[in-house]
Protein backbone atom coordinates (compact mmCIF):
# COMPACT_ATOMS: atom_id res chain seq x y z
CA UNK A 1 0.00 0.00 0.00
CA UNK A 2 1.22 3.52 -0.52
CA UNK A 3 0.50 6.63 1.46
CA UNK A 4 -0.20 9.62 -0.80
CA UNK A 5 2.69 12.10 -0.79
CA UNK A 6 0.49 15.21 -0.70
CA UNK A 7 -1.09 14.23 2.63
CA UNK A 8 0.23 14.58 6.16
CA UNK A 9 -0.32 12.01 8.86
CA UNK A 10 -0.83 11.60 12.60
CA UNK A 11 0.49 8.82 14.80
CA UNK A 12 -3.14 7.84 15.46
CA UNK A 13 -3.27 6.89 11.74
CA UNK A 14 -5.33 9.82 10.47
CA UNK A 15 -4.44 11.66 7.31
CA UNK A 16 -4.88 15.35 6.65
CA UNK A 17 -5.08 17.06 3.26
CA UNK A 18 -3.37 20.28 2.27
CA UNK A 19 -5.49 23.27 3.30
CA UNK A 20 -8.01 24.72 0.89
CA UNK A 21 -9.21 28.11 2.10
CA UNK A 22 -8.03 27.08 5.55
CA UNK A 23 -10.01 23.82 5.53
CA UNK A 24 -8.41 20.35 5.71
CA UNK A 25 -10.04 17.06 4.78
CA UNK A 26 -9.41 14.24 7.28
CA UNK A 27 -9.64 10.47 7.07
CA UNK A 28 -7.97 7.34 8.35
CA UNK A 29 -5.11 5.66 6.53
CA UNK A 30 -5.31 2.45 4.57
CA UNK A 31 -3.10 0.85 7.22
CA UNK A 32 -5.65 1.78 9.89
CA UNK A 33 -8.59 0.64 7.76
CA UNK A 34 -6.94 -2.73 7.20
CA UNK A 35 -6.21 -3.10 10.89
CA UNK A 36 -9.85 -2.38 11.76
CA UNK A 37 -11.34 -4.82 9.27
CA UNK A 38 -14.70 -4.13 7.66
CA UNK A 39 -16.05 -0.86 9.06
CA UNK A 40 -19.77 -1.19 9.74
CA UNK A 41 -20.61 1.98 11.62
CA UNK A 42 -19.15 5.47 11.63
CA UNK A 43 -20.02 8.10 14.18
CA UNK A 44 -18.55 11.34 12.88
CA UNK A 45 -18.36 14.79 14.46
CA UNK A 46 -21.13 17.16 13.40
CA UNK A 47 -20.82 20.34 11.42
CA UNK A 48 -20.14 23.17 13.86
CA UNK A 49 -18.45 20.95 16.44
CA UNK A 50 -15.07 22.05 17.68
CA UNK A 51 -12.51 19.25 17.56
CA UNK A 52 -9.17 19.25 19.34
CA UNK A 53 -5.95 17.74 18.08
CA UNK A 54 -5.30 14.38 19.68
CA UNK A 55 -8.75 14.11 21.25
CA UNK A 56 -11.55 11.73 20.28
CA UNK A 57 -14.31 13.12 18.10
CA UNK A 58 -16.19 10.00 17.02
CA UNK A 59 -15.90 6.28 16.59
CA UNK A 60 -15.46 3.67 13.93
CA UNK A 61 -16.94 0.26 14.52
CA UNK A 62 -15.82 -2.85 12.68
CA UNK A 63 -16.88 -6.48 12.82
CA UNK A 64 -14.57 -7.22 15.70
CA UNK A 65 -14.09 -3.98 17.57
CA UNK A 66 -14.84 -0.33 18.06
CA UNK A 67 -12.12 2.32 17.78
CA UNK A 68 -12.09 5.94 18.78
CA UNK A 69 -11.68 8.46 16.02
CA UNK A 70 -9.16 11.20 16.77
CA UNK A 71 -8.83 14.58 15.17
CA UNK A 72 -5.30 15.35 14.01
CA UNK A 73 -5.92 19.11 14.25
CA UNK A 74 -7.87 21.67 16.26
CA UNK A 75 -10.67 23.64 14.64
CA UNK A 76 -14.30 23.77 13.62
CA UNK A 77 -15.94 20.97 11.66
CA UNK A 78 -17.27 22.26 8.33
CA UNK A 79 -18.43 18.95 6.82
CA UNK A 80 -18.95 15.28 7.69
CA UNK A 81 -19.00 12.64 4.97
CA UNK A 82 -22.62 11.46 4.77
CA UNK A 83 -21.58 8.86 2.17
CA UNK A 84 -19.49 7.12 4.83
CA UNK A 85 -22.31 7.28 7.37
CA UNK A 86 -24.57 5.63 4.79
CA UNK A 87 -21.96 3.16 3.56
CA UNK A 88 -19.12 2.73 6.08
CA UNK A 89 -17.36 0.23 3.80
CA UNK A 90 -16.05 3.24 1.85
CA UNK A 91 -13.49 3.59 4.65
CA UNK A 92 -12.08 0.22 3.59
CA UNK A 93 -12.47 0.52 -0.16
CA UNK A 94 -11.24 4.10 -0.60
CA UNK A 95 -9.67 5.33 2.64
CA UNK A 96 -7.77 8.20 0.98
CA UNK A 97 -10.57 9.27 -1.35
CA UNK A 98 -14.32 8.61 -1.10
CA UNK A 99 -13.83 7.29 2.44
CA UNK A 100 -12.77 10.67 3.88
CA UNK A 101 -14.48 11.38 7.20
CA UNK A 102 -14.75 15.09 8.00
CA UNK A 103 -13.42 18.57 7.19
CA UNK A 104 -12.05 21.05 9.66
CA UNK A 105 -11.34 24.80 9.44
CA UNK A 106 -7.93 24.51 11.05
CA UNK A 107 -7.30 26.82 13.98
CA UNK A 108 -4.20 25.05 15.18
CA UNK A 109 -2.19 22.05 14.15
CA UNK A 110 0.34 20.14 16.16
CA UNK A 111 4.00 20.32 15.18
CA UNK A 112 4.45 16.56 15.04
CA UNK A 113 2.38 15.67 11.94
CA UNK A 114 4.27 13.27 9.71
CA UNK A 115 5.11 13.34 6.03
CA UNK A 116 4.09 10.37 3.89
CA UNK A 117 7.58 8.91 4.10
CA UNK A 118 7.76 9.44 7.85
CA UNK A 119 4.34 7.83 8.31
CA UNK A 120 5.30 4.88 6.13
CA UNK A 121 8.36 4.34 8.32
CA UNK A 122 6.27 4.82 11.49
CA UNK A 123 3.52 2.36 10.53
CA UNK A 124 5.82 -0.07 8.76
CA UNK A 125 3.53 0.14 5.73
CA UNK B 1 4.17 -22.11 30.59
CA UNK B 2 5.39 -21.16 27.19
CA UNK B 3 3.68 -18.16 25.67
CA UNK B 4 4.83 -18.85 22.11
CA UNK B 5 1.70 -19.38 20.04
CA UNK B 6 1.13 -22.78 18.46
CA UNK B 7 1.18 -22.88 14.69
CA UNK B 8 -0.96 -25.07 12.46
CA UNK B 9 0.51 -27.09 9.61
CA UNK B 10 -0.83 -24.41 7.26
CA UNK B 11 0.81 -21.45 8.98
CA UNK B 12 3.21 -20.55 6.16
CA UNK B 13 0.43 -20.92 3.61
CA UNK B 14 -1.83 -18.52 5.53
CA UNK B 15 0.93 -15.94 5.68
CA UNK B 16 1.63 -16.32 1.96
CA UNK B 17 -2.08 -15.61 1.38
CA UNK B 18 -1.76 -12.38 3.36
CA UNK B 19 -3.91 -13.51 6.28
CA UNK B 20 -4.32 -11.28 9.29
CA UNK B 21 -3.45 -13.64 12.13
CA UNK B 22 -4.82 -13.61 15.66
CA UNK B 23 -4.15 -15.42 18.89
CA UNK B 24 -6.96 -17.83 19.62
CA UNK B 25 -6.69 -20.11 22.64
CA UNK B 26 -2.91 -20.11 22.36
CA UNK B 27 -2.90 -20.74 18.62
CA UNK B 28 -1.90 -18.33 15.90
CA UNK B 29 -4.91 -18.56 13.58
CA UNK B 30 -6.14 -16.72 10.49
CA UNK B 31 -8.62 -14.02 11.52
CA UNK B 32 -9.36 -13.02 7.93
CA UNK B 33 -7.63 -13.01 4.57
CA UNK B 34 -9.25 -9.92 3.11
CA UNK B 35 -12.77 -8.71 3.95
CA UNK B 36 -14.48 -10.77 6.65
CA UNK B 37 -17.85 -9.71 5.24
CA UNK B 38 -16.91 -11.12 1.81
CA UNK B 39 -15.76 -14.33 3.52
CA UNK B 40 -19.04 -14.55 5.44
CA UNK B 41 -21.10 -14.04 2.30
CA UNK B 42 -19.02 -16.58 0.37
CA UNK B 43 -19.98 -19.27 2.91
CA UNK B 44 -23.66 -18.27 2.83
CA UNK B 45 -23.89 -18.21 -0.97
CA UNK B 46 -20.98 -20.27 -2.37
CA UNK B 47 -18.24 -21.86 -0.26
CA UNK B 48 -15.43 -21.09 2.15
CA UNK B 49 -12.33 -22.99 3.23
CA UNK B 50 -11.23 -22.91 6.87
CA UNK B 51 -8.22 -24.13 8.81
CA UNK B 52 -9.59 -25.37 12.15
CA UNK B 53 -6.53 -27.31 13.23
CA UNK B 54 -6.67 -25.72 16.67
CA UNK B 55 -9.61 -27.95 17.60
CA UNK B 56 -8.66 -30.71 20.07
CA UNK B 57 -9.06 -34.35 19.09
CA UNK B 58 -9.19 -37.04 21.75
CA UNK B 59 -9.55 -40.69 20.78
CA UNK B 60 -11.36 -43.16 23.03
CA UNK B 61 -11.04 -46.87 22.31
CA UNK B 62 -11.84 -50.14 24.00
CA UNK B 63 -14.68 -52.58 24.64
CA UNK B 64 -16.31 -50.20 27.10
CA UNK B 65 -15.62 -46.99 25.16
CA UNK B 66 -19.32 -46.29 24.60
CA UNK B 67 -20.30 -47.02 28.20
CA UNK B 68 -17.45 -44.82 29.41
CA UNK B 69 -18.44 -41.88 27.20
CA UNK B 70 -22.07 -42.21 28.27
CA UNK B 71 -20.84 -41.96 31.87
CA UNK B 72 -18.38 -39.11 31.26
CA UNK B 73 -20.64 -36.99 29.01
CA UNK B 74 -24.28 -35.91 29.24
CA UNK B 75 -25.38 -37.58 25.99
CA UNK B 76 -26.30 -41.19 25.32
CA UNK B 77 -23.22 -42.14 23.32
CA UNK B 78 -24.22 -45.81 23.31
CA UNK B 79 -26.92 -44.97 20.75
CA UNK B 80 -24.55 -43.30 18.29
CA UNK B 81 -24.34 -45.55 15.22
CA UNK B 82 -21.10 -46.45 13.54
CA UNK B 83 -20.14 -43.61 11.20
CA UNK B 84 -22.39 -41.12 12.95
CA UNK B 85 -21.65 -38.07 15.11
CA UNK B 86 -23.35 -36.48 18.10
CA UNK B 87 -23.29 -32.95 19.55
CA UNK B 88 -22.93 -33.27 23.31
CA UNK B 89 -21.40 -31.71 26.41
CA UNK B 90 -19.15 -32.57 29.31
CA UNK B 91 -20.14 -31.10 32.69
CA UNK B 92 -18.74 -30.87 36.19
CA UNK B 93 -20.33 -32.73 39.12
CA UNK B 94 -22.28 -29.51 39.82
CA UNK B 95 -23.65 -29.52 36.27
CA UNK B 96 -21.53 -26.60 35.06
CA UNK B 97 -20.53 -26.90 31.42
CA UNK B 98 -16.87 -27.83 30.91
CA UNK B 99 -17.14 -27.82 27.12
CA UNK B 100 -19.42 -28.63 24.21
CA UNK B 101 -18.17 -31.46 22.03
CA UNK B 102 -18.77 -33.48 18.93
CA UNK B 103 -18.28 -37.22 19.34
CA UNK B 104 -17.66 -39.21 16.16
CA UNK B 105 -18.04 -42.96 16.20
CA UNK B 106 -15.20 -44.18 14.02
CA UNK B 107 -15.61 -47.92 14.58
CA UNK B 108 -17.22 -50.60 16.68
CA UNK B 109 -15.16 -49.61 19.74
CA UNK B 110 -13.50 -46.36 18.62
CA UNK B 111 -14.66 -42.78 19.12
CA UNK B 112 -13.15 -39.38 18.47
CA UNK B 113 -14.09 -36.55 20.80
CA UNK B 114 -13.52 -33.05 19.38
CA UNK B 115 -13.17 -30.32 21.97
CA UNK B 116 -12.73 -26.57 21.68
CA UNK B 117 -9.09 -25.51 21.46
CA UNK B 118 -9.21 -23.57 24.72
CA UNK B 119 -10.70 -26.51 26.61
CA UNK B 120 -8.92 -29.46 25.00
CA UNK B 121 -6.51 -30.01 27.89
CA UNK B 122 -9.28 -29.68 30.48
CA UNK B 123 -11.47 -32.14 28.60
CA UNK B 124 -8.57 -34.54 28.18
CA UNK B 125 -7.81 -34.34 31.90
CA UNK B 126 -11.47 -34.85 32.82
CA UNK B 127 -11.87 -37.86 30.53
CA UNK B 128 -8.62 -39.34 31.83
CA UNK B 129 -9.84 -38.87 35.40
CA UNK B 130 -13.23 -40.43 34.64
CA UNK B 131 -12.04 -43.48 32.68
CA UNK B 132 -10.95 -45.43 35.78
CA UNK B 133 -13.01 -48.61 36.15
CA UNK B 134 -13.87 -48.79 32.43
CA UNK B 135 -12.16 -51.05 29.93
CA UNK B 136 -11.34 -48.11 27.68
CA UNK B 137 -8.37 -45.95 26.79
CA UNK B 138 -8.22 -42.16 26.37
CA UNK B 139 -5.60 -40.91 23.92
CA UNK B 140 -4.46 -37.35 23.24
CA UNK B 141 -4.58 -37.02 19.44
CA UNK B 142 -4.34 -33.24 19.19
CA UNK B 143 -1.11 -33.45 17.23
CA UNK B 144 -2.32 -36.30 15.03
CA UNK B 145 -4.76 -34.21 13.03
CA UNK B 146 -5.04 -31.08 11.01
CA UNK B 147 -8.67 -30.04 10.43
CA UNK B 148 -9.90 -28.32 7.29
CA UNK B 149 -13.52 -27.36 6.70
CA UNK B 150 -15.33 -26.69 3.44
CA UNK B 151 -18.57 -24.92 4.22
CA UNK B 152 -21.33 -23.49 2.08
CA UNK B 153 -23.94 -24.57 -0.46
CA UNK B 154 -21.31 -25.34 -3.11
CA UNK B 155 -19.31 -27.58 -0.78
CA UNK B 156 -20.81 -30.91 -1.99
CA UNK B 157 -19.95 -30.08 -5.60
CA UNK B 158 -16.43 -29.06 -4.62
CA UNK B 159 -15.90 -32.20 -2.55
CA UNK B 160 -17.13 -34.42 -5.39
CA UNK B 161 -14.32 -33.06 -7.53
CA UNK B 162 -11.69 -34.31 -5.08
CA UNK B 163 -13.10 -37.53 -3.65
CA UNK B 164 -14.85 -40.69 -4.73
CA UNK B 165 -16.36 -41.15 -1.29
CA UNK B 166 -20.14 -41.59 -1.15
CA UNK B 167 -21.05 -38.05 -0.19
CA UNK B 168 -24.73 -38.45 -1.06
CA UNK B 169 -24.88 -41.23 1.51
CA UNK B 170 -23.11 -39.06 4.07
CA UNK B 171 -25.84 -37.38 6.06
CA UNK B 172 -25.59 -34.35 8.33
CA UNK B 173 -23.71 -35.37 11.50
CA UNK B 174 -22.13 -38.41 9.92
CA UNK B 175 -18.50 -39.23 9.20
CA UNK B 176 -16.67 -41.79 7.13
CA UNK B 177 -13.05 -42.56 6.35
CA UNK B 178 -12.05 -41.92 2.76
CA UNK B 179 -9.51 -40.44 0.43
CA UNK B 180 -9.71 -36.76 -0.48
CA UNK B 181 -7.31 -35.28 -3.03
CA UNK B 182 -5.15 -38.34 -2.65
CA UNK B 183 -4.78 -38.17 1.11
CA UNK B 184 -6.50 -40.29 3.76
CA UNK B 185 -9.13 -38.32 5.63
CA UNK B 186 -12.00 -38.66 8.02
CA UNK B 187 -14.79 -36.93 6.11
CA UNK B 188 -17.46 -35.52 8.41
CA UNK B 189 -20.60 -33.68 7.39
CA UNK B 190 -20.47 -31.22 10.25
CA UNK B 191 -19.73 -27.55 10.70
CA UNK B 192 -20.31 -24.42 12.68
CA UNK B 193 -21.66 -22.07 10.06
CA UNK B 194 -25.33 -22.95 9.60
CA UNK B 195 -24.59 -24.19 6.07
CA UNK B 196 -24.07 -27.59 4.54
CA UNK B 197 -20.43 -28.52 4.68
CA UNK B 198 -17.65 -30.92 5.46
CA UNK B 199 -14.93 -31.16 8.04
CA UNK B 200 -11.84 -33.10 7.01
CA UNK B 201 -9.51 -34.57 9.62
CA UNK B 202 -6.15 -35.41 8.06
CA UNK B 203 -2.56 -35.96 9.10
CA UNK B 204 -0.82 -32.57 9.46
CA UNK B 205 1.71 -33.45 6.76
CA UNK B 206 -1.17 -33.80 4.29
CA UNK B 207 -2.89 -30.54 5.18
CA UNK B 208 -1.21 -28.35 2.60
CA UNK B 209 -1.81 -30.77 -0.29
CA UNK B 210 -5.48 -30.97 0.70
CA UNK B 211 -5.82 -27.19 1.10
CA UNK B 212 -4.35 -26.56 -2.36
CA UNK B 213 -6.55 -29.21 -4.00
CA UNK B 214 -9.68 -27.77 -2.38
CA UNK B 215 -8.67 -24.26 -3.39
CA UNK B 216 -8.26 -25.39 -7.00
CA UNK B 217 -11.45 -27.46 -7.06
CA UNK B 218 -13.35 -24.67 -5.34
CA UNK B 219 -12.22 -21.78 -7.49
CA UNK B 220 -14.86 -22.30 -10.22
CA UNK B 221 -17.49 -22.45 -7.46
CA UNK B 222 -16.40 -19.21 -5.83
CA UNK B 223 -14.69 -20.79 -2.82
CA UNK B 224 -12.36 -18.47 -0.91
CA UNK B 225 -10.22 -18.97 2.21
CA UNK B 226 -12.04 -17.87 5.36
CA UNK B 227 -10.83 -16.85 8.80
CA UNK B 228 -12.15 -17.12 12.33
CA UNK B 229 -13.78 -13.69 12.18
CA UNK B 230 -16.42 -14.82 9.71
CA UNK B 231 -16.70 -18.19 11.44
CA UNK B 232 -17.86 -16.24 14.49
CA UNK B 233 -20.49 -14.21 12.63
CA UNK B 234 -21.66 -17.31 10.75
CA UNK B 235 -22.21 -19.31 13.93
CA UNK B 236 -23.80 -16.31 15.65
CA UNK B 237 -26.36 -15.90 12.85
CA UNK B 238 -27.03 -19.63 13.09
CA UNK B 239 -27.65 -19.26 16.83
CA UNK B 240 -24.87 -21.66 17.75
CA UNK B 241 -23.31 -21.20 21.18
CA UNK B 242 -19.61 -20.53 21.67
CA UNK B 243 -17.80 -21.74 24.76
CA UNK B 244 -16.70 -18.86 26.96
CA UNK B 245 -19.62 -16.78 25.70
CA UNK B 246 -22.96 -18.62 25.82
CA UNK B 247 -21.48 -21.62 27.63
CA UNK B 248 -19.44 -21.47 30.85
CA UNK B 249 -18.86 -23.53 33.98
CA UNK B 250 -21.32 -21.19 35.75
CA UNK B 251 -24.14 -22.48 33.53
CA UNK B 252 -25.73 -25.91 33.07
CA UNK B 253 -26.94 -27.10 29.66
CA UNK B 254 -30.49 -26.28 30.84
CA UNK B 255 -29.51 -22.70 31.69
CA UNK B 256 -28.15 -22.39 28.16
CA UNK B 257 -31.41 -23.64 26.64
CA UNK B 258 -29.66 -26.82 25.52
CA UNK B 259 -31.19 -29.26 27.99
CA UNK B 260 -32.08 -31.53 25.08
CA UNK B 261 -28.47 -32.75 24.97
CA UNK B 262 -28.84 -34.24 28.47
CA UNK B 263 -30.18 -37.79 28.33
CA UNK B 264 -31.45 -38.82 31.77
CA UNK B 265 -33.03 -41.94 30.32
CA UNK B 266 -29.71 -43.50 29.36
CA UNK B 267 -28.42 -46.60 31.06
CA UNK B 268 -26.24 -46.09 34.10
CA UNK B 269 -25.13 -43.06 36.08
CA UNK B 270 -23.28 -40.12 34.57
CA UNK B 271 -21.22 -37.27 35.88
CA UNK B 272 -23.45 -34.36 36.87
CA UNK B 273 -26.72 -36.33 36.87
CA UNK B 274 -28.02 -35.19 40.28
CA UNK B 275 -27.19 -31.55 39.70
CA UNK B 276 -28.69 -31.61 36.22
CA UNK B 277 -31.96 -33.10 37.47
CA UNK B 278 -32.26 -30.09 39.76
CA UNK B 279 -31.22 -27.74 36.95
CA UNK B 280 -33.89 -29.21 34.65
CA UNK B 281 -36.54 -28.65 37.32
CA UNK B 282 -35.35 -25.07 37.90
CA UNK B 283 -35.35 -24.29 34.17
CA UNK B 284 -38.93 -25.53 33.97
CA UNK B 285 -40.36 -23.75 37.01
CA UNK B 286 -38.17 -20.75 37.79
CA UNK B 287 -35.63 -20.02 35.07
CA UNK B 288 -33.18 -17.33 36.17
CA UNK B 289 -32.29 -16.03 32.75
CA UNK B 290 -32.91 -17.21 29.22
CA UNK B 291 -30.78 -17.07 26.11
CA UNK B 292 -32.41 -14.88 23.46
CA UNK B 293 -31.57 -13.19 20.22
CA UNK B 294 -31.43 -9.41 19.92
CA UNK B 295 -31.65 -7.48 16.66
CA UNK B 296 -30.62 -3.84 16.63
CA UNK B 297 -32.91 -1.14 15.38
CA UNK B 298 -29.90 1.14 15.00
CA UNK B 299 -26.41 0.48 13.73
CA UNK B 300 -24.30 0.37 16.88
CA UNK B 301 -22.94 -3.06 17.61
CA UNK B 302 -23.46 -4.83 20.93
CA UNK B 303 -20.44 -6.66 22.29
CA UNK B 304 -19.96 -9.46 24.81
CA UNK B 305 -20.35 -8.10 28.34
CA UNK B 306 -22.60 -5.16 27.46
CA UNK B 307 -25.66 -4.80 29.69
CA UNK B 308 -29.16 -5.46 28.41
CA UNK B 309 -31.51 -2.86 29.89
CA UNK B 310 -35.23 -2.20 30.26
CA UNK B 311 -36.96 0.55 32.23
CA UNK B 312 -33.54 1.85 33.21
CA UNK B 313 -32.62 -1.44 34.90
CA UNK B 314 -30.09 -4.07 33.91
CA UNK B 315 -32.04 -7.18 32.92
CA UNK B 316 -29.36 -9.19 31.19
CA UNK B 317 -26.00 -9.39 29.52
CA UNK B 318 -24.82 -9.75 25.94
CA UNK B 319 -22.73 -12.89 25.40
CA UNK B 320 -21.91 -12.45 21.70
CA UNK B 321 -22.57 -9.59 19.34
CA UNK B 322 -21.60 -8.58 15.83
CA UNK B 323 -22.82 -6.84 12.74
CA UNK B 324 -24.75 -9.50 10.82
CA UNK B 325 -23.82 -9.50 7.14
CA UNK B 326 -26.92 -11.53 6.26
CA UNK B 327 -29.43 -9.37 8.16
CA UNK B 328 -27.55 -6.14 7.54
CA UNK B 329 -28.02 -5.19 11.18
CA UNK B 330 -26.15 -5.71 14.44
CA UNK B 331 -27.27 -8.86 16.27
CA UNK B 332 -26.50 -10.40 19.63
CA UNK B 333 -27.14 -13.35 21.83
CA UNK B 334 -27.86 -12.42 25.43
CA UNK B 335 -29.03 -13.92 28.68
CA UNK B 336 -32.02 -11.90 29.91
CA UNK B 337 -34.41 -12.20 32.85
CA UNK B 338 -37.19 -14.61 31.95
CA UNK B 339 -39.79 -11.82 32.06
CA UNK B 340 -38.10 -10.16 29.09
CA UNK B 341 -37.30 -13.29 27.08
CA UNK B 342 -40.44 -13.56 24.96
CA UNK B 343 -39.92 -12.59 21.30
CA UNK B 344 -41.33 -9.14 20.68
CA UNK B 345 -40.90 -7.94 24.28
CA UNK B 346 -41.11 -4.15 24.19
CA UNK B 347 -38.66 -1.68 25.62
CA UNK B 348 -35.49 -3.75 25.62
CA UNK B 349 -32.19 -2.08 24.85
CA UNK B 350 -28.46 -2.57 25.08
CA UNK B 351 -26.19 -0.16 26.89
CA UNK B 352 -23.63 0.72 24.20
CA UNK B 353 -21.04 2.84 25.96
CA UNK B 354 -23.65 4.77 27.94
CA UNK B 355 -26.35 5.02 25.30
CA UNK B 356 -29.39 2.74 25.50
CA UNK B 357 -29.81 1.48 21.96
CA UNK B 358 -33.18 -0.15 21.19
CA UNK B 359 -33.19 -3.84 20.36
CA UNK B 360 -35.85 -6.31 19.34
CA UNK B 361 -36.03 -9.61 21.23
CA UNK B 362 -36.23 -12.51 18.76
CA UNK B 363 -36.17 -16.28 18.88
CA UNK B 364 -32.93 -17.99 17.86
CA UNK B 365 -31.54 -18.64 15.32
CA UNK B 366 -31.29 -15.44 13.32
CA UNK B 367 -30.63 -17.40 10.16
CA UNK B 368 -31.72 -20.82 8.96
CA UNK B 369 -30.69 -22.18 5.60
CA UNK B 370 -33.25 -23.39 3.08
CA UNK B 371 -32.99 -27.16 2.73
Amino acid sequence: MSNPQQLRYSKEHEWLSALEDGVATIGITEYAANALGDVVYAQLPEVGDTVTAGETCGELESTKSVSDLYSPVTGEVTAANQDVVDDPSLVNSAPFEGGWLFKVRVAEEPADLLSADEYTAFSGN
Amino acid sequence: MSTAPRLTALDALHRSLGATMTDFAGWDMPLRYASERDEHNAVRTRAGLFDLSHMGEITVTGPEAAAFLSYALVGNIATVGNGRARYTMIVQEDGGIVDDLIVYRLGETEYMVVANAGNAQIVLDALTARVGGFDAEVRDDRDAYALLAVQGPESPAIMKAVTDADLDGLKYYAGLPGTVAGVPALIARTGYTGEDGFELFVAPEHAEQLWRALTDAGAPHGLIPCGLSCRDTLRLEAGMPLYGHELTTALTPFDAGLGRVVKFEKEGDFVGREALLAAAERAETAPPRKLVGLVAEGRRVPRAGFSVVADGKVIGEVTSGAPSPTLGKPIAMAYVDAAFAAPGTEGVGVDVRGTHEPYEVVALPFYKRQK
